[in-house]
């Protein structure tokens, strides 16, 4: 699997199929900012969504480093949802009436946290990323599953339950990485 | 990235569920409308008459230029107009 940091590079170099992997990487994280962080409606949400993604194509070369990309995206994303409520505030209530900023800070950092987690699921194998995706992401059920993955329904959750186990792994793995490479 | 039980892993999976599928797919046409977005900011930057139309009011603009243009493609115009003419 490829860094942020990686397809992004691939994106500034003119790789048209660098930019399918970059929405898709973090298509969810903007849908998820707009529309559990700031509550905007589906019609807002969309417009939001479709100007992040069109101010990260037009100014990818104004990123500092690559690796910044994910901040970058969240921020942006902050602050248009926060022009969108502005506008919105002539037809209605204030912002701040609409959000709680300790509660909005919390989603974000839960989103971005969430994200963490997205990024050792594409570590764990292609089997067990579909099939947590498809139960805990989009929400499909036991029987559902099986029958996409032609598995017998009654063994999902015993699979789903390994996979949980084996991203668990992964992730106290790279925290691990993380704190030794910290210590040094 | 302490602490992490199946149950915590569960849930932050669940924070992250799919954008439609149709938005992720418009704004991945980004690359494929960059000659037409250059070309309209191109002429919103030579004709005045075009660039008071499209800086009043873009999707009219559009419309009566004919042009169908996705919201991926109207949101990196607003984009690139934003900085072309400010």
């Amino acid at each position: 699997m490829q860094t942020d940091a990686e397809i992004v590079a691939r994106c500034r170099a003119g790789e048209d199929a660098a930019w399918d992997e970059l929405v898709e990487r973090f298509s969810r994280y903007v849908y998820a900012i707009a529309v559990q962080a700031f509550r905007l409606e589906q019609h807002d949400a969309e417009d939001v969504f479709q100007e992040v993604f069109a101010r990260v194509y037009q100014h990818l070369d104004r990123l500092r480093s690559d690796d910044a990309i994910r901040p970058w995206i969240a921020q942006l994303t902050r602050r248009l949802c926060i022009d969108r409520l502005r506008s919105a505030r002539r037809e209605g209530p204030a912002e701040d009436e609409l959000i709680d900023p300790a509660g909005l800070d919390e989603s974000l950092g839960q989103l971005d946290e969430a994200m963490t987690v997205r990024a050792s699921l594409d570590a764990v194998g292609e089997a067990c990323r579909e099939i947590l995706d498809r139960f805990f992401c989009r929400d499909e059920s036991y029987r559902s599953i099986g029958e996409e993955l032609g598995l017998p329904a009654g063994t999902i959750a015993s699979r789903i339950s390994r996979c949980l186990t084996k991203l668990r792994a992964e992730l106290e793995g790279r925290s691990e990485a993380l704190s030794s490479s910290g210590d040094r | 990235m302490n602490g992490y039980d199946e149950e915590r892993i569960a849930e932050l999976l669940r924070r992250l569920p799919p954008a439609p599928l149709g938005w992720v797919r418009a704004a991945q046409e980004l690359p494929a409308a960059r000659e037409e977005i250059a070309a309209l900011v191109a002429r919103a930057e030579a004709d005045l008459a075009f660039r008071g139309r499209v800086v009043a009011d873009l999707e009219a603009a559009l419309e009566d230029e004919g042009i169908v243009a996705t919201p991926s493609v109207v949101a990196a115009l607003r984009a690139s107009l934003a900085d072309e003419l400010t």
